[in-house]
């Protein structure tokens, strides 16, 4: 086992530097000069040569590359072209508004799934396994922003029950904080659980055809104790890394959420920084986006390996 | 009916196509044709689900949409098949380090999810159809690559492909002869899959902007400009989003149901 996670953790360390190689390449060599484009296209060359060594874009790639991802471990991202103020900070404040959208979304997507998930396997070959698997999967066919407009439809606009939008941070107000927060988390949420429930059932008609589940019967365990008891602990293997992998995309549906409900999330900075063409901030937020991809899948990975005492072995 | 699923599936599809079809010889309106005299007007027998903020008659739009929908699905979905497929099969029958390389860089794609890339497509070359195509093809690559591998990979070890190679059938007739038709099942259920996953993100992308420019009508951005008017008009999103989440149960049914014809001991378990 020891060989096996030294050798992801070897990968997951290219793939991090490939990666960081692979956003600052597109983002730095692909759109041109951000000297020109700061400065306009009737700017002198004196001013553009000036505005190269004021962002430091004349130096060589390698150079640059080196001085952006040396930053990246303490959260310099180096300063907006547009706005002359520093990234980190920004990217920082909106990458916690932007987990507790993912966490609250990722709880919501667990409580769905996994009861739903558990009767449908129960009820497999019976009316109502069918109607739990028919509605997962037409909520797997509704993303997460059409799940947004329709809460909002009904939960703001008709009923006036929750705010359509906005965010107030938990410290300054913790009432309306979950008021705010509810319906973009259903939004992400109920989409995911749609997913998950799939993998619950799955995992849990996988459970109950095991022999160690038959012979808990045997011993006079009801169906229901039998999978309680023995089954559920199984099946939250592949379920945890279903889930586990589903972070990442919770991560990029928020994008698309934030926007729905004005949220100031890391999403709604990467939109408004390609809206105004601030390429080193889209850099930064990009990165940020593919590391957090990254880290879970590792972590995911690693959780695997070590959970699975088969994967432990192979090792 | 124990393919259900397949049909269902079908048929939405079917009417998804039949709606992108119609849509060449017939709309009932120009669904470009801004009128500021029908603002907003209700469904009526003239406008059968009503006009938007614009005056242009949604039904119109829709019909329009699904065209817009189908070319980007089957651009993005055919530009990640026929690069990667090939990409697959060589990583299975090429050297061992060509394989451990196609599938790491595959890996690294995957850390750029479709909406990810096309806004960073988006952002150095603008937003337009074209820039969200490639994007959602580039980052759907990946899923074909990976089936294709392993797809190939277990065709290789079937014992007409074992007698092929002792007969020194070059690796390349192999690949046309047996490998590609045998995993072409395979392949037909990962592009239906793929393009519902396509749907979605072209409907995203429009709906942030990124994707198909005004005035072509695209599902994605009707809902855009209908969130604006959820207080006074919420029916303007259902239909938009209704189409939508119509084409992607449909591709998904389709992709499942393909699916269990192809292997039917997976039938079970969904």
């Amino acid at each position: 086992m020891v060989v096996q996670l030294l050798r992801r953790t070897a990968v997951f360390a290219v793939s991090l530097a490939v990666a960081t190689v692979a956003v600052f390449a597109f983002m730095t060599v692909l759109p041109g000069d951000p000297a020109r484009v700061a400065l306009g296209v009737n700017a002198t060359e004196e001013a553009v040569a000036a505005t190269r060594a004021e962002f430091g874009t004349d130096r060589p790639l390698a150079v640059q590359y080196a001085d952006w991802v040396s930053g990246l471990p303490v959260g310099d991202f180096g300063r907006s072209y547009v706005t002359d103020t520093e990234i980190g900070p920004q990217i920082l404040d909106r990458l916690l508004v932007t987990t507790w959208l993912v966490l609250a979304g990722t709880a919501v997507a667990v409580v769905v799934a996994v009861p739903l998930g558990i009767a449908a396997a129960v009820l497999h070959r019976r009316a109502g396994g069918a109607l739990i698997s028919g509605f997962s999967q037409v909520g797997v066919a509704v993303p997460s922003f059409i799940a947004g407009i329709l809460l909002v439809t009904v939960f703001a606009v008709r009923l006036g029950w929750l705010p359509s939008g906005g965010w107030t941070p938990p410290a300054q107000d913790p009432v309306e904080f979950l008021r705010r927060l509810a319906l973009p988390a259903l939004a992400l949420g109920l989409v995911q659980g749609a997913v998950l429930t799939r993998y619950v059932r799955s995992a849990v008609l996988d459970v109950l055809r095991e022999d160690y589940l038959r012979t808990a019967r045997a011993k006079g365990l009801t169906p229901i104790r039998a999978l309680l008891r023995h089954g559920l602990r199984n099946a939250a293997v592949p379920v945890v890394t279903v889930l586990g992998l589903q972070l990442a995309t919770l991560l990029i549906g928020a994008v698309v959420v934030e926007r729905v409900f004005v949220i100031p999330g890391l999403g709604s900075l990467l939109l408004d920084g390609v809206a105004n063409r601030d390429l080193l901030l889209v850099q930064g937020v990009v990165v940020v986006l593919v590391l957090a991809v990254l880290v879970v899948n590792f972590l995911v990975d690693v959780a695997y390996t070590v959970l699975d005492p088969r994967l432990r072995r192979a090792g | 009916m124990r393919n259900a699923g397949l049909w269902v599936g079908a048929v939405l599809v079917g009417f998804v196509v039949a709606a992108a079809l119609v849509s060449f010889v017939w709309t009932p309106y120009d669904a470009v044709q801004v009128d500021s005299t029908t603002r907003i007007a209700p469904p009526s027998a003239a406008h059968w689900l009503g006009t938007d903020v614009f005056g242009r008659d949604v039904v119109s739009m829709l019909l329009v949409g699904a065209r817009t929908t189908l070319f980007v699905g089957v651009v993005a979905v055919g530009l990640a098949a026929v690069v990667g497929t090939p990409l697959g099969v060589l990583a299975a029958m090429g050297p061992r380090w060509l394989g451990e390389l196609t599938m790491r860089t595959n890996d690294l794609v995957l850390a750029f999810p479709a909406l990810l890339l096309a806004i960073m497509f988006g952002a150095v070359f603008g937003p337009s159809t074209l820039t969200a195509m490639v994007a959602i093809g580039i980052a759907t690559v990946p899923s074909f690559a990976r089936l294709a591998r392993a797809g190939t990979l277990q065709v290789l070890a079937a014992e007409y492909v074992l007698a092929a190679r002792a007969a020194g059938r070059p690796r390349a007739a192999i690949a046309v002869r047996h490998v590609l038709p045998n995993i072409a099942g395979l392949l037909l259920v990962q592009a239906s899959v793929s393009f519902a996953i396509a749907v979605l993100a072209e409907a995203a992308l429009s709906f942030l902007g990124f994707g198909t420019r005004p005035p072509t009508p695209s599902w994605g951005r009707m809902l855009q400009e209908a969130q604006q008017l959820l207080y006074s008009t919420p029916e303007l999103a259902l239909w938009p989003g209704l189409a939508i989440a119509v084409a992607v149960l449909g591709f998904n049914l389709l992709g499942d149901g393909l699916r269990d014809r192809f292997d039917p001991r997976l039938a079970d378990r969904r």
